[in-house]
């Protein structure tokens, strides 16, 4: 039995160590907002924070994920929206959607390391989440005014 | 709301911890999962109290219901067009609940492609939404006792103007019902002075739902008892499986069988691919089995397709006269006594769509009905397709429209919910069918490969005196007749045979090309390479001139005029050409309004850096591009700036439409840096974002300014036109910065990244 904690609720898992964390959370605990874009941990869809770190659910197994402790996008912010949901909100930033949790997961954990990035370090911490709807622009902004807030 | 309607809800969004929340968005999604005895395309709005229209409803409440019948992809067409009912109804936005439409002919077209959702059902959504404000207002004056001609509405109320009397649309709902609905021509729309919504916007209907991951997308769907499939297909198109052993495969935890499925019948269409299918409890499980399949494959005849030999092939093609399409005086009596000729040879490779969220859906077949919820751009479509292989009547397929984690056109083909169905008839059970990246690159329907031919006689000035251009691309009929060759005239309209430069003698012809993969739409289809080849090439003119870009550009598209396509079989994206003349003086606004805003001539430009400029139509959208870029001494490429200036008409709404063209240029952006489908035997070489790789946030242009011109004219698209004027203007500017000339994409050939 693997157990891990996710959005702060204990949970025992029992099936193949091998599976991935982000089919543990969508098939299993039928956590549907980390999204399944590449599998192969190229495209950031599947981003969560495992012991606070962003990483991708897609690649990590279950075995590492074992005594952690998984944040995904439904527990980012227990009281409602986190200032970078409320950011992303406040630019307009989706187009179709899908990538928009794991950039915004992505864009947390980077506000926790940087109070304020610079467009490098953002683009530095983002270049991992890909858009196809090509909403980088507001995507940047969203970031400072989510730091702006957060400072 | 019945308990039954409850129990059906939850049984489609099952289990785990956000259950609560996710059966409320059910509802506001997939509007009622209804029990199969039940008329099946039931809305809320239609069992409203007030339900004039198939799109509206107003509910006792005061809600007011309105049904998206188009699909939502990221345009914010689910949202813009009840915007417009909401408008000509002057109702509060903050009452309106969207429900999504299942796949049903009441609505007219539903192929959410092509960029007309606005153009097709604005005026019928303005209808809509006045009728039922008409029917309000007589209910309110009858209950009065006063001339309806005395009553107007404020938001969301009936008001009577000299008693100042005041009643809600809620309270009005049922009396207003038992009025006539009113014929079409006694319903007058609100003038433009008294517009809440269209030409002001409003940001997605869903924007919270996205940005919390409560949004429902065709991989969120889930029932219970469902079980979850992979398919291994034929990796060349037209294979089939001679033999298979999935004893291995069975053997991985998780897996329960596995299940041929049928090669298609030649031409492919919406067909499955055929292949063996691994069904199992989750989705890993489903795909680890499908590693440990063994099948011997027949490949058939496309196994000798290799994409380079035949880019050779489509140039040769491209170098003899070809069939032709549009003619103006005589090109070759022009080129015989020109003394300056230059000709070129462009060319865009296939393309993948590569929308974030694979393609997935899920079917249940049962009691003879199949029931289906799929990201799809085509619900009708899907109804086809899934009637055809089942053997049912198409009445019996029920396509229920998720969010669409993008689409681009690839959506819009439904051969992967058609696998759903097959799988879910054959295992008498729910089942998801879920692509991973691979399958979604490997086994799309490509934007065409393309090699475009271009030949100029220049006369004093650097002027054309003879225009010549050639085509050769498999066309998109050939996934629905095996034997297309030729560009048809929807396809060669898109930037080709409407070049719209005053020229004395041009010719414009194509050639033919048979297809060995599929081929299909992709977000601006063939002018893409449309316009690289014509708006490229009109730059290397204008440098062989020594003349200014901008200059010639404005110099060749002329004076202001409407284009006469006599004798040439223009469809005009199926709009009338009274209604949406091609008019070149509005090309020549967006163009000259892009150098302004721009900066164009104003800013000195360092070694290294440059702009470029291509103005096109398409979608009947006007769009000019100035862009600007930065090569450092290791060819690595950086986009500053980019401009856009745009007349698509009416646009009801600014925001959404400025995000289109900001995402354009990005989607331009991958096409130019990295753009790149080959083939070796027929199996396509590229299988995820290393090999096809997509532009991500350090490569794109940093800022994008969008400039809407202000029209009254009929609304056009906003989708697809940016893209275009786009990459032609980025390899324009590759050139200013580098003197490289972008003939043959990706600019990777060029060692430039």
């Amino acid at each position: 039995m693997i157990q891990l904690k996710v959005n702060g609720v204990e949970q025992s898992f029992g099936g193949e160590p091998e599976m991935p964390l982000l089919w543990y959370l969508r098939d299993v605990l039928a956590l549907s907002g980390s999204k399944f874009g590449c599998g192969i941990g190229l495209c950031g869809a599947c981003t969560v924070h495992v012991n606070g770190q962003a990483t991708r659910s897609c690649v990590t197994a279950m075995s590492d994920a074992a005594g952690k402790e998984v944040t995904t996008i439904e527990g980012l912010d227990k009281n409602g929206l986190h200032p970078v949901q409320k950011a992303w909100m406040q630019i307009n930033v989706p187009q179709c959607g899908y990538c928009q949790v794991g950039q915004i997961m992505q864009a947390a954990a980077l506000l926790d390391s940087k109070k304020k990035p610079t467009d490098h370090e953002i683009d530095e911490a983002m270049s991992g989440n890909i858009c196809r709807c090509g909403t980088y622009q507001r995507i940047r902004a969203a970031i400072k005014a989510a730091a702006g807030k957060m400072a | 709301m019945s308990e039954i309607e409850n129990v059906s809800r939850r049984r489609f969004l099952t289990g785990g911890v956000i259950a609560a929340g996710a059966l409320v968005l059910g509802v506001r999604y997939y509007g009622k999962l209804l029990p199969r005895d039940k008329l099946p395309h039931d809305t809320n709005a239609d069992h409203s109290a007030l339900h004039p229209s198939v799109y509206l409803g107003v509910d006792p409440d005061g809600t007011v219901w309105i049904v998206a019948s188009r699909s939502e992809m990221g345009t914010t067409s689910r949202t813009t067009l009840p915007l417009v009912v909401a408008d000509e109804l002057d109702a509060d936005w903050k009452r309106v609940k969207i429900e999504q439409a299942i796949g049903d002919k009441r609505y007219g077209d539903q192929n959410t492609d092509g960029s007309h959702s606005i153009r097709s059902f604005y005026d019928a959504m303005r209808d809509a939404g006045a009728t039922a404000r008409f029917m309000l207002i007589q209910a309110a004056a009858h209950q009065w006792g006063v001339p309806a001609a005395e009553c107007e509405t404020d938001l969301h109320v009936v008001v009577h103007r000299s008693t100042k009397r005041r009643a809600g649309y809620g309270e009005l709902a049922s009396a207003a019902a038992k009025f006539p609905v009113p014929p079409k021509e006694e319903v007058k729309l609100k003038p433009k002075s008294a517009w809440r919504y269209i030409g002001k916007g409003e940001v997605s209907y869903d924007l919270e739902a996205l940005v919390t991951g409560k949004a429902i997308y065709g991989m969120d769907a889930r029932l219970e008892g469902m079980v979850y499939a992979s398919v291994e297909r034929p990796p060349v198109l037209g294979g089939k499986v001679k033999s298979y052993d999935d004893k291995e495969a069975l053997k991985v935890a998780g897996v329960r069988q596995t299940v041929p499925i049928d090669p298609f019948k030649p031409p492919p269409a919406f067909q499955p691919l055929g292949g063996i299918a691994v069904i199992a409890d989750n989705t890993w499980a489903a795909f680890q089995g499908r590693k440990k399949l063994n099948i011997a494959w027949d490949n058939g005849p496309n196994e000798t397709y290799n994409s380079d030999a035949y880019k050779n092939e489509l140039r040769a093609t491209s170098h003899n006269p070809c069939k032709v399409v549009r003619n103006i005086g005589d090109a070759d009596a022009a080129f015989a006594k020109a003394n300056k000729v230059y000709e070129a040879d462009y060319y865009v490779p296939l393309l993948a769509h590569a929308a974030m969220e694979p393609l997935v859906a899920l079917a249940e077949f049962k009691n003879g009905k199949a029931t289906l919820w799929a990201p799809t751009q085509n619900p009708q479509a899907v109804q086809d397709i899934v009637s055809k292989e089942l053997g049912i009547a198409k009445e019996d397929v029920i396509c229920h429209v998720t969010l669409l984690g993008g689409g681009f056109g690839r959506k819009s083909k439904p051969d992967y919910v058609a696998e759903a169905a097959v799988l879910s008839k054959k295992m008498g059970k729910p089942v998801k069918v879920v692509w991973t990246r691979e399958d979604d690159i490997k086994f799309d329907y490509y934007n065409a490969v393309a090699s475009m031919y271009m030949k100029a006689a220049v006369g004093a000035n650097g002027k054309p005196t003879a225009w010549l251009q050639r085509s050769a691309f498999p066309p998109i009929p050939s996934i629905f007749d095996v034997n297309a060759v030729y560009g048809d005239a929807a396809h060669l309209q898109q930037g080709w045979t409407d070049i719209p430069y005053d020229l004395p003698n041009l010719r414009v012809e194509n050639g033919p090309a048979k297809a060995h993969v599929r081929i299909g739409w992709l977000r601006s289809v063939a002018n893409i390479y449309h316009a690289f080849g014509i708006q490229c090439f009109t730059d290397e003119l204008a440098h062989a001139a020594g003349r200014d870009p901008l200059d010639y550009l404005l110099d060749l598209i002329g004076d202001p005029r409407t284009i006469d396509f006599k004798g040439v079989e223009y469809p005009n994206y199926g709009a009338s050409m009274e209604t949406y003349p091609w008019e070149t003086g509005r090309l020549r606004h967006v163009t000259e309004l892009v150098a302004e805003k721009s900066g164009w001539g104003k800013r000195k430009h360092a070694k290294g850096t440059g702009v470029g400029i291509a103005a096109h139509r398409s979608f009947l959208t006007y769009v000019a591009t100035v862009v600007e870029v930065e090569v450092n001494d290791q060819g690595e490429v950086r986009i500053p700036r980019v401009d856009m200036a745009l007349d698509a008409g009416l646009v009801v709404n600014p925001e959404a439409t400025r995000a289109q063209f900001e995402g354009a240029a990005v989607f331009g952006t991958s096409v130019v840096r990295s753009g790149e489908i080959t083939a070796t035997k027929g199996v396509i070489d590229q299988s995820n974002f290393q090999d096809y790789p997509v532009a991500r946030i350090n490569e794109v242009p940093a800022q994008t300014n969008v400039h809407i011109v202000d029209s009254d004219a009929p609304p056009a698209g906003v989708g697809e036109p940016g893209v275009p004027p786009f990459i032609a203007a980025f390899c324009n500017a590759i050139f200013a910065a580098t003197g490289k000339r972008v003939r043959d994409l990706p600019i990777t050939k060029l060692g430039l990244s």
